[in-house]
């Protein structure tokens, strides 16, 4: 494909590529070092208990190795990546209070917009920190606590964090949980107490603006027993050549008879390095709920995982990912089936257009007590031209003589038919295209709220426009 | 004598290597119902794919106007737009694409832009005509509709587009015979209400028996054979195609 339709797909991405100035911005020096890491510490205030648990991981970072599989991240240079920049003003609560430009940023990616019609719940964080957090008055009077991560370490529920914090991610899974444990910064705090069921969704909104930074917010989210919430992840950041890094740990805990939904609209720029972790702990009869939809990332290393503890507990997972010229998207999914009885759906689209490449991983392990296990596993591939690649690798491992478990993987292209026919309705064969791709991300588009849905249309249009030779 | 809309002048068109069409001349007026009749083989679809412009059908000479226009230069989705329509032997399939959003859309693309709730006003009505459920609109595209399903579905495009020219290709193929009515009283529906033009290419008569038909005419082997009124049809349907094939 040609250079001029690579050039057409960039200006197309404008409402995620303005790019604020940062010259008042605090930022540590590039790189990683042990007094980067006790800086960024003094900054945020740490307990000691973190800061010496930042230092320790940064001990496991130094001894652990780049993983050995999966796409090259040898453009990923810890020297030259900002671990660390604060915007220039503190967290508020209201968005008059937000600085103008970092205000016009989220403006233009529909935050504020959600929040009054949509969510129960903001929290937006710029770089390295918060700089809006916000709940409404009717959710924080059922007893829910949603804030940044540093105000949590200090409120009610310290010590339950000091219990919990990268238990799930521990440290020594992998070089970027390390990485993370050691300069982590921002993210959101969620409990929901017990029997309390959150009818509006939460949101949280991570923009990177700085040039060469890394961004490390920390997620943890208890949903007590008998409890409901869904929780709503966005991300964008604005391209440049340089590499960005995204290295970010989401921890769930779902109560007995809990119900979470974590969804997911990642549209990070095509410079950005995107080793997330994700694992989500269920226990008796509670249910966990994965909706991912993975558009951006120059690099992603994306498999949420799921540890059904308890019987009778269940999980769905229902995920997309779009990888479009220079893009390498490893993603997929993880399953530990523990308890009886337990079960496991997962639905997994891929697209490649332009030379991307999709790697679809999905991991379903029944453990010996899983008796009347049950997963049922479902890739399908996109393809829209010959040069894009698209792979799906299924790993099975099941320890019972019961097990119910089954996989399913299929691979297609948009055929010349579907395309005639749709322009003999008057479409543009752009419009068919794009629509057929939609249709084909519709059962991901159908899971998330309205509004996240015409986003994720909106991203697939945008994709979609300057395709065609 | 109405104005002209569609002319055909000594089309030729191939497939590969393989001519289909070998001179073919066909003039259709505004508001007028021809039907074309043929053996397998003769090229009846091969013309409605030409005409709708796909791809593979190479035309090496002969002109093609709409309303004037040079209709061979034009782009399927032009063709559209210009007011030309045709429904598919076989309609494709396209999962998680719903019928109400696709034929909305397909509305928009040819000018015939409604708001919501006109649009699923004027669905619904063009729904009953067709006897078919309005759940049908929330369905994805053709998938898991049956043959008779799929044909209604495109006879309700034609409804809700409005074409000038509408072609049918072989729309009453495979459909029992209550199918068959329902379809034909759709495109009834579709003279009186729109009084456009209609091009139906056929091999049975079943579903001409209540429409009100112009001009037949008859292709074999590539080139129009035979011409007439609606009294050709009962000819053919009583003794076949036999005399034009050796003629």
């Amino acid at each position: 494909m040609s250079e001029e339709k690579t050039y057409v797909e960039d200006i197309n991405r404008t409402i995620y590529d303005v790019i604020d100035d940062d010259s008042d911005a605090f930022k540590l020096e590039q790189g990683l070092t042990e007094e980067i890491v006790r800086q960024i510490s003094d900054q945020k205030q740490d307990p000691e208990w973190m800061r010496d648990f930042r230092l320790n991981c940064l001990k496991l970072y130094n001894k652990s190795q780049h993983p050995n599989w999966g796409p090259s991240i040898e453009g990923l240079d810890m020297n030259v990546i900002y671990t660390y920049v604060r915007p220039n003003t503190k967290m508020q609560h209201t968005w008059d209070e937000v600085p103008e430009d970092i205000k016009n940023t989220f403006e233009r990616l529909g935050i504020p917009q959600a929040e009054r019609t949509s969510l129960a719940g903001v929290g937006a964080q710029y770089d390295s920190e918060l700089v809006y957090h916000n709940m409404q008055k009717e959710v924080e009077e059922q007893g829910v606590v949603y804030c940044d991560f540093e105000s949590a370490l200090k409120g009610e529920y310290a010590d339950l964090i000091h219990e919990k914090f990268m238990t799930l991610l521990p440290p020594t899974d992998h070089r970027y949980n390390a990485l993370h444990g050691a300069v982590w910064s921002g993210g959101s705090f969620v409990y929901v107490p017990k029997g309390v069921k959150v009818s509006v969704p939460l949101q949280s909104y991570f923009r990177l603006n700085a040039k060469g930074a890394g961004q490390f917010e920390h997620t943890l989210i208890i949903v007590e027993d008998d409890a409901d919430l869904h929780f709503i992840e966005g991300c964008s950041a604005p391209k440049y050549n340089v590499a960005n890094l995204h290295s970010g740990c989401v921890e769930l805990f779902v109560g007995k008879n809990a119900k979470l939904r974590y969804s997911t609209i990642e549209s990070w720029s095509k410079n950005m390095y995107n080793l997330n972790s994700k694992r989500a702990l269920v226990e008796e009869g509670g249910r966990m709920e994965w909706v991912s939809g993975s558009f951006g990332s120059h690099v992603s290393y994306l498999y949420p995982s799921t540890i059904l503890k308890g019987d009778n507990s269940t999980m769905e997972y229902t995920g997309i990912a779009f990888a479009g010229a220079g893009q390498d998207l490893d993603t997929g999914m993880k399953v530990v089936h523990l308890g009886k009885n337990t079960s496991s759906v997962v639905n997994t689209k891929s697209i490649s257009k332009n030379g991307g490449i999709n790697t679809t991983r999905t991991s379903v392990q029944v453990m010996p007590q899983a008796k009347g296990a049950k997963s049922i596993v479902s890739c399908e591939s996109l393809m829209l031209d010959s040069e894009s690649k698209s792979d799906t690798i299924p790993v099975m491992d099941i320890r019972t003589d019961d097990a119910d478990v089954g996989h399913e993987a299929t691979i297609g292209s948009i055929s010349d038919e579907a395309v005639f026919y749709m322009m003999s309705r008057g479409m543009s064969e752009e419009d068919a295209r794009a629509l057929i791709v939609s249709g084909f991300a519709d059962n991901v588009s159908r899971e998330l709220p309205m509004e996240y849905a015409a986003e994720m249309n909106n991203l697939i249009r945008l994709e979609m426009k300057g395709t065609i030779g | 004598m109405s104005q002209e809309l569609l002319n055909v002048h000594n089309l030729c068109v191939r497939i590969e290597e393989k001519e289909i069409l070998k001179g073919l001349d066909l003039s259709i007026g505004e508001g007028e119902t021809h039907v074309i009749m043929g053996p397998n083989g003769a090229g009846k679809s091969t013309l409605g794919n030409t005409l709708m412009g796909k791809e593979e059908y190479e035309v090496t000479s002969g002109e093609v106007t709409f309303e004037g226009e040079n209709l061979l230069d034009m782009a399927t989705d032009e063709r559209a737009k210009k007011g030309l329509f045709m429904t598919f032997q076989n309609p494709i399939e396209v999962p998680g694409v719903r019928l109400s959003e696709f034929t909305r859309s397909a509305c928009e693309a040819v000018g015939n832009r409604m708001s919501l709730w006109n649009f699923k006003k004027a669905a619904q009505e063009q729904m009953k005509v067709l006897n078919m459920d309005p759940s049908y609109l929330d369905r994805e595209l053709n998938l898991g509709f049956s043959g008779g399903e799929k044909k209604k579905a495109e006879i309700f495009q034609l409804l809700m587009l409005k074409p000038k020219l509408a072609i049918l290709d072989e729309t009453d193929s495979g459909l029992d015979v209550d199918a068959v009515r329902i379809v034909s009283e759709g495109v009834r529906a579709y003279q009186e209400q729109v009084g456009g033009s209609l091009l139906i290419i056929t091999h049975s008569t079943k579903i001409l028996e209540s429409l009100k038909v112009d001009k037949v005419h008859v292709i074999v082997d590539g080139k129009v054979v035979a011409e007439g009124d609606e009294k050709l049809v009962g000819e053919i349907n009583d003794n076949g195609f036999e005399k034009y094939m050796k003629a």
